[in-house]
């Protein structure tokens, strides 16, 4: 492998292991996120592989009996993610994230948007304006709501509400964006749409996706890596992994014989 | 085992749904006697009451002579009260209720609490009324006042607002907690911008339906001393008292006596003349009206509020 093109580093978990409760989801990982890259997480259900997206954003702080263990270093300045000392609330202020089910806020379109913003106490409205069109324009929803801004956001269709959901992410301006299944509620055609939109945001912000569609991780990503019952069985470049896998399991997911 | 037949499967089918039948017909019996029941007790009172419902009756207040005694003082008196009640005991509840759902970890601390508040709402509401007067009237000095009507009923549905505030914040997804809290947000933040909101018309409807329950409570105010002969209302702010050039001030109808519906009712049915059973009736009809439209208001309430919320 050739130093001088590796990318840079975003992040990367160092012996990360998760508990929920007593049960340990997630056993030893390793794994570098480059920075301005897309990384596909895949692996059959329950593999832990949104386990492990959500910690990248802290959520398992929210419910009690989850306990972290070893670190995800964050760059440039390589704070530890999951230190106790570090609040989670602002790592989510850097690393934004985008859920399996729309879930956009029973509020106006613009409400939505602008609401990442509100809550970091921003309130002139030509500032929020402003970053409501830019965020609306950077996830492709723009020309289809721009006249429609005061509309409550659950009458979108399920493809523009989980546009939205990501202009609601882009409008704080994350570092990283965490992608949980983002498509696995959408028709076909606004699966595209987002894929589409995928590759268009990784000009910008780095990309973790979990998914469960191998063809999707194909299409979208630089990176991936195939975790199986709590591991990382095996990372590397997409067309490394989906050509001449290294792991018998990482074949086996992947030509279908298992999964 | 032979399959069956046609004919097998078609008496199977009749014997079924002759139970079927046999339900329904039971269930509209049932229905039918507790419609019946309240059909009666309101036709019973608009009859027998109708002849007293005029504009003097509430505009009149209680008199000795039963023609022309009317309830003003006691439905003013019940509309006070419930506005200090509803003052109390919204903030109250909804705070306890938030608290309880969005901050406390659940250990046994909040446990005991969870089996205290659910105990509160069985909770005899003249046990209430012994509280009250030991503590709002006595210890406090509220004396007889409808600020101490108001705290004591404010108590009273305090479990039945927590409760109804805790079920509609359990009705909102997670996901929209965690599409709040994802983008950066505090949990008050979160609370602040969604959960109340999207809480609020359950929670409304709880309030409503408390304050309807308090509307008709007699035992606590009873207990606490409220006056069943009143010829005065409370004084309304900075109009002339009685005493000379003196004003009254913002809140001094807290601390005026008072009587409400359902004592005057009681006060009237307890009279040997029988032509205030008359007023009772009369009374007693328009406390139901008061009750319903409380509750249609809460339905309504409901309806308009759900409308833009949805996930």
């Amino acid at each position: 492998m050739q130093i001088h093109d590796q990318p840079q580093l975003k992040a990367e978990a160092r012996n990360f292991n998760f508990f929920y409760g007593e049960a340990q989801a997630l056993k030893k990982i390793n794994m570098p996120i480059y920075d301005k890259k897309v990384t596909a997480l895949i692996g059959p259900s329950g593999c832990g592989k949104s386990t492990y997206l959500r910690s990248f954003n802290r959520m398992h702080d929210l419910y009690p009996g989850n306990r972290y263990e070893g670190e995800i270093r964050f760059f440039p300045d390589n704070t530890n993610l999951l230190s106790p000392e570090v609040d989670p609330i602002e790592v989510r202020m850097r690393v934004g994230m985008v859920f399996q089910k729309p879930n956009p806020f029973p509020k106006t379109i613009y409400e939505n948007v602008a609401y990442g913003l509100r809550v970091r106490g921003e309130n002139n409205k030509r500032v929020l304006d402003d970053k409501v069109e830019q965020a609306l324009r950077g996830a492709a929803i723009w020309e289809e709501v721009k006249d429609r801004l005061q509309d409550l956001a659950p009458n979108l269709s399920g493809g523009q509400q989980q546009r939205l959901c990501i202009a609601r992410a882009l409008a704080t301006d994350p570092e990283l964006l965490l992608f949980d299944e983002p498509t696995s509620a959408l028709d076909p055609i606004a699966t595209g749409a987002i894929e589409e939109l995928v590759h268009e945001l990784k000009k910008r912000v780095t990309i973790l996706i979990v998914t469960h569609n191998m063809q999707q991780a194909a299409r979208v990503s630089d990176y991936t890596a195939y975790m199986y019952l709590g591991e990382m069985v095996e990372f590397g470049k997409t067309d490394e992994i989906f050509i001449k896998p290294k792991d018998k399991r990482t074949e086996d997911y992947i030509t279908g014989r298992m999964g | 085992m032979q399959p069956l037949t046609t004919e097998q499967v078609r008496a199977l089918i009749a014997k079924g749904k002759l139970k079927d039948t046999l339900f329904q017909a039971l269930g509209i019996i049932f229905l039918a006697i507790g419609v019946a029941v309240i059909v009666l007790l309101v036709g019973d009172m608009i009859i027998r009451g109708s002849e007293r419902l005029t504009l003097d009756f509430f505009m009149n207040f209680a008199s000795r002579r039963a023609s022309q005694a009317g309830i003003l003082s006691a439905w003013v008196g019940s509309l006070l009260v419930m506005l200090v009640t509803a003052l109390a005991a919204v903030p109250l509840g909804v705070a306890a209720g938030l608290y309880l759902e969005e901050y406390a970890k659940r250990n046994w601390v909040t446990e005991i609490i969870e089996i205290n508040i659910t105990n509160l709402a069985a909770v005899p509401s003249i046990v209430y009324g012994l509280l009250s007067l030991g503590i709002f009237v006595y210890a406090f000095g509220f004396g007889q006042s409808i600020l101490t009507a108001g705290l004591t009923l404010a108590l009273l549905i305090l479990p039945i607002v927590i409760v109804s505030t805790r079920e509609a914040i359990r009705s909102i997804p997670a996901m929209i907690r965690e599409g709040s809290m994802a983008v950066g947000a505090t949990r008050w933040q979160t609370c602040r911008y969604h959960i109340i909101p999207y809480a609020m018309p359950g929670i409304l409807t709880g309030v409503i339906i408390g304050l309807a329950r308090a509307i008709g409570e007699t035992a606590p105010i009873i207990t606490i001393g409220a006056l069943t002969f009143i010829a005065f209302l409370p004084p309304v702010p900075f109009t002339a008292t009685g005493a000379e050039g003196a004003t009254a001030g913002l809140f001094d109808w807290l601390m005026s006596p008072f009587t409400v519906m359902p004592i005057q009712i009681f006060n009237w049915t307890s009279r040997p003349d029988p032509a205030f059973e008359v007023n009772a009736a009369a009374a007693g009809f328009v406390l139901m009206v008061m009750v319903l439209s409380m509750n249609g208001l809460a339905i309504w309430l409901r309806y308009r509020l759900r409308k833009n919320i949805k996930w």
